[in-house]
């Protein structure tokens, strides 16, 4: 499971430009920021399989958590210049237990064809994760074994956690409704 | 990336298999599937579903050669359904800790594949937390996980403090780590209730329910409310510790060593007990690493993953103490490993009442942290600063962070992208019992319908969490 240092060390020298403080500028051909300290990946679906498929051999043993994001609403945000924005994100979240590393990796998925590949050959505690992306933003996972829905009931119609979403309400009548 | 490799999803359950039934022989089955419409989320009969599917509910999810005891090949799919059976199990049952719904497939009385349906406890708090300005998210995560409430708190709470850039003050950091200390032994207390429930053990419910009533009076004291006490706030603790709280804690400390030591003996030392959990529900290392287990679940198989120690927040970096691991990944190596863990939070609990430093227990920003309520008699300028804080909140300048924590059950991690409003854009909580419920499958296969009761409970799902 273990990978050793070797295979990381060799792409950081084929795909990094030396930053400035030290930390690779990409990774397997795909731009890497920091924020806060915290790593971060950027692709799009181009690439996503097969960065994903290098940084599980990089030795990032558990894929954490997959979770998705429509920016619909906040298209402005920024990111590496070879990344086009798009109105949907699929975050995942890598760790290294071995190594202590935590790497996130942000895909863009477009709008009007939301579908990306699913990572559960690499991972497969991506499932239940990738499920609830579906359920609750509608992007779906090609070659998922089982794209349901997890959270919402099977009936339901459409997909809550999207900006677009109505949230609808019900009126509150504090007195006794006239029938 | 065809089409047609993907389930045609949210509506209809589309299988040939199914469809091809002429309409003067539809099955029972299928009138009843589309009154429901909830096929998809069950569990099928094997002839309707994929190899892949069949694979990942019967536990066998790795590729080989990577040190697999499973091989997916082995299984035979081959096996008429007359041969087995599927069984609905919950949601409404005790063993199940709330609402979750596990389905069986047996043959006899051997489970072959195990299929958790969740989504009964659903109640959109994602969607929720979009709603709530900054300050008030903590009201909504930290109903979350339940039996953990301080720890969704918490990261929830790290996540916007990373956001910000608040510098919060160590006596706060050293509270949280208190709180979230003896929250830890309170959710543990019980697990040992309800696991002993669970196995037939029906005394040791009782005195699990009682000891962390012992805590949750503790809480109570502190915060003002026994569970969801939204006491973290970004930047810093709601209160003061009250006076007195460095007796009540010794005391707690001490109660509890001496009942886990009655424990042991009502417990630990009972050749039944033993025989319902040593060797049943077996995970290996690979398999927990690759679903993404964490929490005892992980460290049971050997895995010492302890975010506490390989990520540290707060000031766990300053306090001694030891990551339980087991070997064998199975009920009793969970079981031991909570056990143990009880006796190591009281050891960092002690460790912590003595090094509590004296100063504020909140970021002295007025921008994030309300005036006291005194100082709005006297000062406008407080007035307009709780004024504003109440009615716009802080904003948060763009960007995103995810923040973990090692919670009872594993990693509770909270990731906040923010638009420079004061309201979250996105609040995501990756749930450690959601991602934990995927180790059912291979835990329980090849054992009997009681191991996979013992096997929910040593998982220690929390529903709420599950469900969010």
């Amino acid at each position: 499971m273990s990978e050793s240092q070797a295979p990381q060390a060799q792409d950081d020298e084929q795909n990094g430009q030396p930053g400035g403080d030290g930390e690779p500028t990409s990774l397997h051909g795909c731009p890497v920021t920091m924020a806060f300290g915290q790593t971060t990946v950027h692709a799009d679906r181009r690439r996503y399989l097969s960065l994903m498929e290098g940084l599980y051999r990089d030795g990032f043993e558990s894929c954490i958590g997959v979770c998705g994001v429509d920016y619909l609403t906040h298209p402005g945000r920024s990111l590496p210049e070879d990344v086009a924005a798009q109105r949907f994100e699929v975050v995942v979240e890598l760790v290294s237990i071995s190594r202590k590393e935590r790497l996130r990796v942000r895909c863009q998925v477009p709008a009007e064809d939301p579908v990306v590949p699913s990572l559960f050959d690499l991972w497969p505690g991506s499932e239940a994760h990738e499920r609830e992306t579906f359920d609750m933003f509608g992007i779906r996972f090609s070659d998922h074994p089982d794209l349901t829905r997890i959270l919402m009931p099977e009936d339901w119609e459409g997909h809550p956690l999207r900006k677009d979403y109505a949230t609808g309400h019900v009126p509150v009548q504090f007195k006794e409704v006239p029938r | 990336m065809s089409e047609a490799t993907i389930p045609a999803g949210a509506t209809s359950p589309a299988r040939p298999a199914t469809r091809a039934a002429s309409a003067q022989t539809v099955p029972l089955t299928d009138l009843l599937k589309a009154k429901t419409s909830e096929g998809a989320q069950e569990m099928l009969a094997r002839e309707e579903s994929t190899i892949r599917e069949l694979r990942y509910e019967s536990g066998g999810v790795l590729r080989l050669p990577e040190g697999v005891d499973v091989d997916p090949n082995d299984f035979n799919y081959d096996t008429p359904d007359d041969e087995t059976m599927i069984l609905n199990l919950g949601p409404s049952h005790p063993s199940t800790h709330g609402v979750l719904r596990v389905m069986v497939e047996v043959r006899g009385e051997q489970v072959l594949r195990t299929k958790p349906v969740i989504g009964y406890l659903h109640t959109g708090m994602e969607k929720t937390g979009e709603e709530l300005m900054y300050h008030q998210g903590c009201t909504n995560v930290t109903r979350m996980d339940y039996l953990a409430p301080f720890f969704n708190e918490l990261a929830y709470c790290l996540s916007v403090e990373k956001l910000i850039g608040a510098e919060v003050p160590e006596r706060a950091e050293w509270i949280r780590m208190l709180m979230c200390e003896l929250n830890r032994v309170s959710s543990h207390f019980l697990w040992l209730a309800t696991n002993g429930a669970d196995l037939g053990a029906l005394n040791m419910l009782v005195y699990g329910w009682r000891d962390r009533e012992l805590l949750l009076a503790f809480f109570e004291k502190v915060t003002g409310l026994r569970m969801n006490h939204n006491y973290f706030r970004p930047g810093g603790v709601a209160a003061d510790l009250p006076d007195g709280w460095r007796d009540d804690v010794k005391a707690i400390c001490d109660v509890v060593l001496k009942r886990m030591d009655e424990y042991d003996n009502l417990l630990t030392g009972q050749p039944l007990l033993q025989n319902r959990m040593d060797g049943v529900g077996a995970l290996d290392a690979a398999t927990a690493v690759g679903l993404g287990l964490t929490g005892p679940v992980l460290r049971s198989t050997g895995v010492a993953y302890d975010i506490r120690r390989d990520f540290p927040y707060l000031f766990y970096d300053q306090v001694d103490f030891d990551v339980m691991v087991g070997t064998g990944g199975d009920c009793w190596d969970r079981f031991a490993i909570r056990v143990n863990e009880i006796r190591e939070s009281v050891r960092i609990i002690r460790q912590v009442v003595k090094a509590m430093p004296k100063g504020d227990f909140r970021v002295q920003d007025k921008k994030v942290t309300p005036p006291p309520r005194n100082r709005i008699d006297e000062s406008m300028e407080a007035l307009i600063h709780h004024f504003k804080l109440y009615t716009e909140g802080f904003r948060v300048a763009p960007g995103d962070a995810y923040v973990p924590v090692e919670s009872p059950r594993g990693e509770l991690g909270c990731y906040i992208v923010s638009d420079g409003t004061s309201r979250p854009y996105r609040v995501h909580v990756r749930a450690p019992s959601f991602a934990n419920l995927q180790g059912l499958a291979p835990m329980a296969r090849g054992g009997f319908i009681p191991d996979v009761i013992a096997c929910i409970s040593s998982i220690d799902p929390v529903l709420g969490d599950v469900d969010r």
